[in-house]
């Protein structure tokens, strides 16, 4: 299959970026890593008469900590898999190393997935939960938003027409911090049909100070549960609330019944997921190892 | 649309060879392979990218070749399925695919052993989680498995590296 003809820019920086946006106007698109946006060109559900190639701007892949984690926005995701820096925040290599598969995370980049605010992409929850930043370039120079507010619908974003994704910052969680995120997919290549992605902040005495739970895949974009956070800030988190927090995300979630599966389906999974994510992530705001991996069903 | 959209010169090596083509910036990486420099060992499955019969090493890395344009390979460095053998003696992952009986039509091969190529260099010693994470993006449609299972488990035993 063929995507439709377009022409053809390599971008030389970020700033060349901008620079071609504004000139070739609508009917231009950025490449990032392609592994959304090639299968789509190729269905012919996205046809761009021009396309600025980001690939060969050189040093826009890397991972700096510095207080804060940096993202480049092509780090592409095996880099972050296997970053010793990334893994000192376990609930982006759970999702680095979960997203499709090794082909995939070979050339799919983290600033290409937030760009494109997919529904059913696996950063969203992730870097929600972790409070995470935007950091963007554009005719009127470089801004800083928030991930809530940067994704704003599905394939909606704060971004301007000529404006670049550049950078994502990833506060370094506190002492006592953990998460997880866990998808339910059919199969490796395809998209979840449900995730889960929880912070936990506890205190010294073992009383949960803050809780960020989102889900992935069952709305327009990730969805915060608030009513299960609330049944853990300022508590003990025993098995009993867990399963309380599994009940409540049930009572929230409202899928819908589509090729994944039936909207009840869904439903069950949002609970079991987000309860195992909770528990994982306690056993990591304690210090203690947890492994976790996506599910396929 | 301008009439005429100018096209992309790219420069790659392919299994050692370096080549310079003309093509459209909509050629994708598996069609210049394929149809440019006649290496059709690399096959074309969904062409969606989920079926990975068309993985080949880029940079070292493997990628879905029906999902990379030809252009993001310029300057760069491709292995296909046709630089596996060296001199007549195939490569010790095509020796255990073939003792093990690790194809049945064979269609998935050559991804499959591209795969394994990538699964080797992260994990030379493999346990079963990490076979089957990383052959996750190929499928076999004969759904012989469990021989490709045993192949790749024979070619880590051996040692097998790019």
């Amino acid at each position: 299959m063929y995507p439709r003809a377009f022409a053809y820019h390599r971008a030389k920086s970020y700033p060349d970026a901008v620079r071609l946006l504004n000139q070739l106007g609508e009917e231009a698109k950025l490449l990032a890593g392609g592994q959304s946006l090639i299968p789509l060109m190729k269905l012919r559900l996205s046809v761009p008469r021009h396309l600025v190639d980001l690939n060969f701007i050189p040093q826009t892949s890397y991972i700096h900590s510095n207080g804060v984690l940096c993202f480049g926005a092509m780090t592409r995701h095996a880099e972050i898999a296997t970053s010793a820096e990334a893994a000192r925040i376990p609930i982006l290599r759970d999702c680095a190393t979960g997203i499709a598969d090794p082909q995939v995370r070979n050339m799919g980049t983290i600033g290409g997935s937030i760009a494109e605010a997919d529904p059913t992409g696996d950063w969203a929850p992730v870097l929600l939960a972790t409070s995470a930043t935007v950091r963007t370039l554009g005719p009127n120079g470089e801004r800083s938003i928030a991930l809530g507010e940067f994704i704003q619908d599905a394939y909606t974003t704060a971004l301007q027409p000529a404006e670049v994704v550049t950078e994502i910052v990833v506060p370094q969680p506190t002492e006592r911090s953990g998460g997880a995120y866990i998808a339910l997919k059919r199969c490796a290549p395809v998209y979840a049909s449900v995730s889960a992605a929880v912070q936990l902040t506890m205190d010294d005495t073992q009383m949960c100070k803050d809780a960020r739970i989102y889900l992935g895949v069952l709305g327009l974009t990730a969805t915060r549960v608030a009513a299960a956070e609330d049944l853990l800030r300022g508590r003990q988190i025993t098995a009993q609330r867990i399963a309380t927090v599994g009940e409540a995300v049930m009572d929230i979630a409202q899928p819908q019944s589509d090729m994944r599966g039936s909207a009840e389906y869904k439903r069950h999974a949002a609970g079991a997921l987000a309860k195992q994510a909770v528990e994982a992530a306690l056993k990591r705001a304690r210090g203690e190892q947890a492994e976790v991996m996506h599910l396929y069903a | 649309m301008p009439e005429e959209i100018p096209r992309v010169r790219v420069g790659v090596k392919v299994n050692g060879k370096q080549y310079s083509r003309e093509v459209e910036p909509r050629a994708l990486l598996v069609q210049l392979l394929r149809e440019e420099l006649n290496l059709t060992g690399t096959h074309i499955g969904c062409d969606t990218s989920y079926c990975g019969a068309c993985t080949v090493l880029l940079n070292g890395k493997s990628v879905k070749s029906c999902t990379v344009f030809a252009f993001q390979a310029d300057g760069g460095e491709v292995l296909t399925v046709e630089g596996l053998a060296k001199n007549d003696e195939l490569h010790s992952v095509q020796q255990a695919f073939t003792d093990c009986h690790g194809f049945q039509c064979g269609y998935c091969t050559p991804g499959l052993l591209m795969s394994t190529l990538q699964l080797l260099d992260d994990y030379p010693h493999p346990d079963e989680a990490e076979i089957r994470k990383g052959i996750a993006g190929n499928i076999c449609r004969c759904t012989g498995y469990q021989n490709i299972f045993k192949a790749i488990q024979a070619a880590a035993a051996a040692g097998s590296r790019r």
